[in-house]
């Protein structure tokens, strides 16, 4: 391509995207969402769609005083697609923000365009670390947490609370399951206990048997990060190999997530997990979120329904701030990092300097009420940072979470 | 001793999953020289079907033999329809099961959702048995033992009946058995739809322990692949010893060298397919 081709490329990229802002300022408001809605994460991708699309039902498609539209892409849980979605939505749909994208990598995919393009975008789902730490994006900003957020919390009750002193861990083998893990075996380590097993398990492993029968039959608890389906199948091999009841289980928040323990038995009794949320949160918000989702898509909400549904709450206070003028992107952009909410189902929410949520982290246990399943409260840590109790350029000094970082001093061989 | 043997419990009753799905693609291969890319949706296709049977109150042999019905008949048409269309042209043949790979993973989504589903075995085999103060689970070693029956059948079929003297004489020399009358085309769909079936009653069967979920296709095609691979295209024995070999080097492989889990599985297919490029029993070559 020569010079004159390209200045003439760009001359015509520039036209096309002034004269877009141009048709559409009065126009609706126009929402990019970034779902999967085929392949292994569909159930996650429709989960997030139920939650988004309840929300704009409930304001009737205006938001500020203006009309929403919302145009949605399948990004099918691939990094390359997502980038072609991506731009797709913002050169050819002209969307004015994102909400999505589902998985970390393909956050991680479009993080340099969205960059580029100065897209605005929430992140529902997408959780990990250094999106909002070593490697923050101004466009970028989060309605869920890190991936070692919730952990922090459940390692110190592990060991305060429970009592526990040596914990076997088994974990999907990808940077979600590094992440969250981590973050778990830091502050369980820091308040007494030992990891003294750590099993990574493949995530699409095809039986969880051999790494269940490798587990120290000595432990006090068994803790078990794993992300979308396999929450389901490792506790139900659990239960049958005989461990449940012998080796209480702890988790993180998608091992037991409402999205699966539907689908769940018996086996996932007593594991205890902590989150950002649970369907049973006792808030009128959570009561009025759950009564809709219940009533329109016959299911509790869990992870993905509620992280696109407090997207858009974030995305519609900042809008409301900024008096429905979206097309003034920086300040629309600052709008979305100063949001606090106040009418989420998870609690009280705000957002810190890197743009991701400081909210109340549950300990929850999952219980039969009314011959359902749920993730019964049992403790609250109140607004709860990225940092937990670190200081941030402490925090952020050190290397990011990964598989052997913080490095396990305890393991037994 | 007690990880020696719960482990190698567990390598069997995988290699016994690996062989129903790996039987079937062995077999079609083998006559009809084409590596069938949606026998793993098949297989996810069987198990969705015997989900359906068993949330409709049915008993679990009920479920399994209707997905093995289902998914051969299903089987025996896209033989008919598409890949009959493409006959001689092996290349678009493989390139249309990939195809119709897609077509059924989409339609279970379309029909099932995405939900993840557990699949809890039949009552009687639900519970585990003791061995040296450990439980392993009771449904694992029915699991073998289906699959030993499984070969078994297939082995008498193949081995004294005349449609399996037809199969074995194509397999062998396609051109001379259709020279003597074979009917060929006709052949090509029997294979086919006993084929699919398999995958299709094999997914039932391994269901309580893999569980259900849009993907499972995608995850065990690479498995049959490599059992194949391994044990000989083509070969009833190659797929049976195959899919136990296999067993244990997954199972095995992931406990002794968990820093190797991912990649495991493609060690001995590398260098077999450097060494004996037609496997341990294979009798032609890819």
């Amino acid at each position: 391509m020569t010079l004159k081709e390209l200045s003439r490329g760009v001359a015509a990229v520039l036209l096309a995207s002034g004269l877009g802002v141009g048709a559409h300022a009065a126009d609706a408001i126009r929402i990019g969402f970034l779902t999967v809605k085929s392949g292994a994460l569909a159930a996650g991708g429709k989960q997030m769609e139920d939650g988004l699309r309840l929300f704009l039902k409930e304001r009737n498609n205006m938001i500020a005083g203006r009309k929403v539209e919302l145009i949605v892409a399948d990004t099918a849980g691939q990094p390359a697609i997502t980038k072609t979605k991506t731009q797709e939505l913002v050169e050819k749909d002209k969307v004015n923000v994102i909400i999505g994208p589902l998985a970390a990598f393909e956050a991680l995919a479009i993080n340099d365009y969205i960059r580029q393009s100065e897209t605005p975008i929430i992140s529902p789902s997408a959780a990990a670390e250094d999106l909002t730490q070593r490697k923050p994006n101004p466009w970028f900003v989060r309605a869920v947490g890190t991936s070692a957020q919730a952990n922090h919390a459940l390692g110190e009750y592990a060991a305060k609370q429970l009592k526990y002193k040596r914990i076997a861990m088994i974990a999907d083998d990808f940077a979600y399951g590094h992440e969250l893990s981590a973050g778990f075996q830091r502050t369980f380590e820091e308040n007494g206990g030992k990891i003294v097993q750590k099993l990574w398990s493949p995530l699409n492993v095809a039986d969880y048997g051999t790494y269940i029968s490798q587990i120290k039959p000595d432990v006090d608890a068994v803790f078990a990060g794993f992300a979308g389906g396999n929450g389901i199948k490792f506790l139900k091999q659990y239960q049958e190999y005989g461990l449940k009841g012998k080796i209480p289980v702890l988790g993180t928040m998608t091992t037991v997530d409402e999205g699966i323990l539907k689908s769940m038995g018996d086996e996932a009794l007593g594991v205890v997990s902590a989150g950002w949320y649970s369907a049973t949160l006792d808030n009128p918000n959570n009561k009025k979120f759950v009564a809709e989702m219940n009533r329109d898509y016959k299911q509790d909400p869990g992870y993905y329904s509620v992280g696109a549904y407090s997207s858009a709450l974030m995305l519609e206070q900042a809008l409301k701030d900024v008096k429905g003028k979206i097309e003034d992107k920086q300040a629309f952009m600052a709008a979305l990092r100063k949001v606090h909410l106040t009418n989420d189902p998870r609690g009280n929410i705000s957002l810190d300097a890197l743009g991701n949520p400081i909210m109340d982290i549950y300990i929850r246990k999952v219980e039969r009420k009314n011959g359902k399943l749920v993730n019964a409260v049992i403790k609250t840590y109140p607004q709860v940072s990225q940092f937990w109790t670190y200081k941030q350029a402490d925090f952020l000094a050190a290397p990011v979470y990964s598989r052997d970082y913080p490095p396990a001093k305890n393991l037994e061989k | 001793m007690n990880f020696w043997l719960i482990q190698s419990l567990n390598s069997l009753a995988l290699g016994g999953v690996l062989f129903t799905l790996a039987a079937g693609f062995s077999l079609i291969f083998g006559l009809m020289r084409i590596a069938n890319l949606s026998h793993g949706a098949y297989f996810m296709f069987g198990a969705y079907i015997g989900l359906a049977v068993l949330d409709r109150g049915h008993g679990f042999g009920v479920a399994v033999i209707a997905a093995g019905l289902a998914v051969g008949i299903m089987g025996g048409i896209v033989e008919r329809v598409v890949l009959r269309r493409l006959a001689g042209n092996t290349l678009s043949q493989v390139l249309a099961t990939l195809g119709v790979a897609f077509v059924i993973a989409d339609g279970a989504l379309w029909i099932w959702g995405g939900d993840p589903r557990p699949v809890s075995p039949p009552e009687f085999l639900a519970g585990g048995v003791q061995l040296f103060g450990l439980t392993f689970p009771l449904y694992r070693l029915a699991v073998l033992v289906f699959s030993i029956l499984v070969a078994i059948g297939l082995w008498a079929l193949l081995d004294k009946t005349r449609l399996g003297v037809m199969i074995r004489a194509s397999v062998d020399d396609r051109q001379m058995a259709q020279g003597i009358g074979v009917p060929a085309t006709k052949l090509f769909t029997v294979v086919f739809c006993l084929g699919t079936a398999l995958a299709g009653l094999g997914g039932v069967i391994a269901a309580p322990i893999l569980s259900v979920y849009p993907g499972l296709d995608a995850d065990m095609l690479p498995l049959a692949l490599v059992v194949v691979i391994l044990g000989g295209l083509g070969s009833l024995a190659g797929a049976f010893v195959g899919s136990l070999l296999i067993g244990f080097i997954y199972s095995f492989g992931q406990v002794l060298f968990p820093d190797l889990a991912y990649m495991i599985l493609f060690l001995p297919m590398v260098v077999i397919l450097a060494v004996r490029p037609r496997g341990l029993f294979g009798r032609i070559t890819a």
